[in-house]
């Protein structure tokens, strides 16, 4: 089992450098960040003078073990575009993402789980076939734009929650709601496909045979290894949804870690956005690998194997 | 270890790791009529493919088709609302936007934008995603190894994050949008080649291509390939609609189609000032793109059911 832990540990530290290089080598050799740092239309003097004095000059490498010798000292380094460290617009920035993330989830498992849960328990009834046609068409929906159509209706026609930003806990209502309704289809046809799988084996017939009936036998006795795939795709769903929330916090107006890479991006603000790359790619790993050891903990066969 | 397919969260390619099994009725023709015999008779895939007909039309022929030039503003006529609001007129059908330019139009010409995007993204992830899948799958060892590990990396990075710097940094351009939603959209197409390529590897067509001394390489693309061709199909229709929302989720952000440009995204975003008083501007382009994905997805789905009918139910 440690052996185990470690060897996912190293991967997922693997994968997490790997890609916060790439992204740092990329915006380093497609953009300059002397002159961003110093303005457009900075005289020469100027820009050279910034790229000796910051070390632009160096190569990319040492550069980026630099920074990331940083990060290890809690260190990200400082905004160019907000002239601050990234490390406090990372903290003021990551409270509304995390709530936001989460109570989406929330969402999520509460509209998808019984979905998809009743439609295993009658495939091809209509139960069946309204869970399916759900999920279709909100595959279909692009998600900004269900954002907008909620602040129509819930916001402006009636005005129950509010258009924007994110003081009270109700400005989180309406944006859970549409982030949490962008992963109902994965994890519903999750859900179905893997109790059906269940359902069918041979120690449920025997559970059927020894008297076990209707809800007992689904919750205690099929749920517990149904859960085991939905525990994977709801971590990856979690880590989804801080990318998701790019778009979500950008309809809503929150100020929240997805809109702060927005700007940065667009204000090629290297260092937080390799930051934000960085954070983003550590949390998905970290949380996929917390969903194969949860796997491994309910699942003796993967533990022992 | 978790598979990449609950990474995904998609299950509805499951089934194409089961070989095909043609059901009885169909028996005496060759799988392509029992394909199309079964698709007569399946219903999403006949409203599917009969939405896409007639929007393809559109697209096609938006020059002939659309009343009004998309680009010809007239400050005069602006905000004009849809006929069937009070003060709408049967000149413009759907009202006109900001600048005055007629709505209608706008949306027949972005259906172009959106087709080309689709298909050409779609077709560069499938170069992709296919020749790594074929590399990982015939070959193993250390090739498959670090393909895994470029998916685990891939599968990483928030792909809408990734894609925005790309364009960012390389510039606003249709070509830009295509190019980088591609290479950032493969794995479905790898995942799917590997697992089939390594279950074909093991028939005996392979084996006896082998004995008659063909190259690796001749076998990966002469024998292997067009076993797969009705998997990477479904993926390839599934991946259009993944990328004609992404590139609406792009051009929304201002990071996609530069405008003046009518794609559908571009077009929701321009709305949105404006969106209390005239929801119109952001309803009917957000309509067309529902459409059109759920066309798609559709017709995808049918595909699926009627070439590999081993499904589980």
């Amino acid at each position: 089992m440690l052996n185990y832990v470690l060897r996912r540990g190293f991967m997922a530290l693997l994968v997490a450098l790997t890609v916060s290089f790439a992204t740092f080598s990329l915006f380093h050799f497609a953009t300059d960040p002397a002159q961003t740092i110093a303005g457009e239309d900075a005289p020469q003097e100027m820009v050279d003078d910034i790229r000796e004095q910051y070390g632009f000059d160096r190569p990319v490498l040492v550069q980026y073990g630099d920074w990331l010798g940083g990060v290890f000292d809690g260190d990200f380094g400082k905004s160019y575009f907000w002239k601050q460290p990234v490390v406090d617009l990372i903290q003021e920035h990551a409270g509304v993402t995390i709530l936001l993330a989460l109570s989406s989830l929330l969402v999520t498992i509460l509209i998808a789980l019984p979905l998809g849960i009743s439609a295993a328990l009658r495939p091809n009834s209509w139960v069946d076939r309204f869970a399916l046609s759900t999920a279709v068409s909100a595959q279909a929906i692009p998600n900004f734009w269900l954002g907008l159509m909620v602040i129509i209706l819930f916001a402006v026609t009636f005005p129950i929650f509010p258009v924007s930003g994110d003081a009270t806990w109700k400005h989180y209502v309406l944006p859970s709601l549409v982030l949490g309704a962008s992963s109902v289809p994965a994890v519903m046809r999750l859900t179905r496909t893997g109790l059906l799988d269940v359902l069918s084996s041979d120690y449920i017939r025997t559970a059927r045979a020894k008297g076990f009936m209707g809800y007992r036998l689904i919750l205690q006795q099929a749920m517990r290894n149904a859960l085991l795939p939905i525990v994977s795709v709801l971590a990856v769903q979690l880590g989804n949804k801080l990318g998701g929330s790019v778009v979500t916090e950008s309809v809503f107006s929150m100020n929240g870690l997805g809109r702060l890479a927005v700007e940065s991006i667009f204000n090629s603000d290297i260092p937080t956005v390799q930051s934000l790359i960085l954070i983003f790619v550590l949390t998905f790993v970290l949380l996929t690998l917390a969903a194969d050891l949860i796997n491994a903990w309910l699942d003796p066969r993967i533990r022992m194997g | 270890m978790m598979t990449i397919r609950q990474t995904l969260g998609d299950v509805s390619i499951a089934s194409v790791e089961t070989p095909p099994e043609y059901e009885g009725g169909s028996l005496g023709l060759t799988p392509t009529k029992a394909a199309l015999k079964r698709a007569r008779k399946h219903h999403g895939l006949k409203i599917g493919f009969g939405i896409l007909l007639v929007m393809a039309v559109f697209a096609l022929f938006a020059p002939w088709l659309a009343p009004h030039d998309p680009y010809m503003q007239n400050l005069s006529l602006r905000m004009l609302p849809p006929v069937w609001n009070e003060g709408g007129s049967w000149e413009y059908l759907l009202g006109t936007d900001h600048l005055g330019r007629d709505y209608l139009s706008r949306l027949i010409h972005g259906a172009r934008i959106s087709m080309a995007i689709g298909l050409g993204a779609a077709s560069i992830g499938a170069v992709i995603g296919v020749t790594l899948g074929l590399l990982a799958g015939y070959f193993g060892g250390w090739i498959d190894q670090a393909v895994n590990f470029l998916v685990t990396c891939q599968l990483a990075v928030p792909s809408l994050l990734l894609i925005m710097a790309l364009v960012f940094v390389i510039g606003q351009s249709v070509t830009v949008v295509i190019f980088v939603i591609g290479v950032t959209h493969w794995v479905f197409y790898l995942v799917v080649t590997r697992s089939a390529t390594l279950r074909l590897r093991e028939l005996d067509f392979v084996a006896a291509a082998n004995a008659m001394g063909c190259s690796k390489f001749q076998i990966a693309v002469s024998e292997v390939l067009p076993n797969l061709t009705n998997q990477i199909m479904v993926i390839f229709t599934l991946e259009v609609a993944v990328a004609i929302l992404n590139e609406a989720t792009l051009s929304f952000l201002g990071l996609g189609i530069p405008s003046p440009l009518p794609s559908w995204g571009l077009m929701i975003a321009e709305g949105k000032t404006a969106m209390f008083f005239q929801p119109w501007l952001v309803i009917l382009p957000g309509i067309a793109l529902f459409i059109l994905v759920i066309a798609i997805n559709l017709l995808g789905d049918g595909v699926r059911d009627v070439t590999v009918t081993n499904r589980r139910n």
